[in-house]
């Protein structure tokens, strides 16, 4: 399996980590964008900002990699790129590619990276309104186990 | 023996906030275990305690449990309920 992991203060490309997991041999690519809503609570969200524990994060980055191609070894080529910093609403923050020779295990993969990624990335986003902001908090996010695959 | 040193600790997001910097350097009597130092940093910051108790302690990049032990060498971090995505 192919991996490539990125991290950064720049805008996604939702085509470019589809060209990253392209293969000739994948029959199906599937994608997650996680996109910033523009309210919580009925709160008008200004934007949000993002911050990482960023040599953990790739390392567990790699993590999910190896667990994905544990479970679905038929799994050819996976991508995932988080940004950082500032975030205006609309905006994607995060996004997760999988290809593979057919759709079921390109999607499930998929699931499982998001799934996995919101448990235990160390990543924190706070979302900032008018007046002042809170930071979130996962419900996924797995305290006992912390980096530990389930 | 044991000796004071300087035990670095990083935080992050409302950890960071909390203390109003993403690191800070604890004088503690080495070695110390980690629940040791998570006391350290309630007493030297009570805004940051409530959120030590949900918090994780990771050691050189690696969770660890709040007996292990921490040398002067070692970088720790604060571990706050995550929100990636």
């Amino acid at each position: 399996m192919r991996t490539e992991f990125e991290i950064t203060d720049g805008p996604l490309d939702v085509a470019g980590v589809v060209g990253r997991v392209a293969d000739t041999a994948a029959g199906a690519i599937a994608v997650f964008a996680g996109t910033t809503r523009k309210s919580f609570e009925g709160k008008a969200v200004r934007h949000l900002e993002y911050e990482a524990y960023a040599v953990l994060a790739e390392r567990t980055l790699e993590e999910i990699g190896t667990e994905i191609a544990l479970k679905w070894p038929q799994t050819i080529g996976l991508a995932i790129a988080h940004r950082l910093g500032t975030v205006d609403v609309g905006e994607v923050s995060v996004l997760v590619a999988v290809s593979a020779p057919h759709r079921r295990e390109a999607f499930a993969a998929c699931e499982y990276g998001i799934d996995r990624l919101k448990a235990v990335l160390p990543v924190w986003k706070k979302e900032v309104f008018v007046d002042g902001g809170v930071w979130k908090e996962n419900p996924e996010w797995e305290r006992e186990r912390g980096g530990e695959p389930p | 023996m044991s000796a004071l040193s300087g035990v670095t600790v990083l935080l992050f997001g409302p950890a960071r906030e909390a203390v109003g910097c993403s690191r800070t350097v604890m004088e503690l009597s080495t070695p110390v275990t980690a629940a040791q130092v998570v006391d350290a940093l309630s007493a030297a910051y009570p805004n940051l305690a409530p959120l030590l108790g949900r918090s994780r302690l990771v050691v050189n990049q690696r969770y660890v449990d709040s007996d292990a032990s921490i040398g002067p060498e070692d970088e720790v971090a604060i571990i706050p309920p995550v929100s990636g995505g």
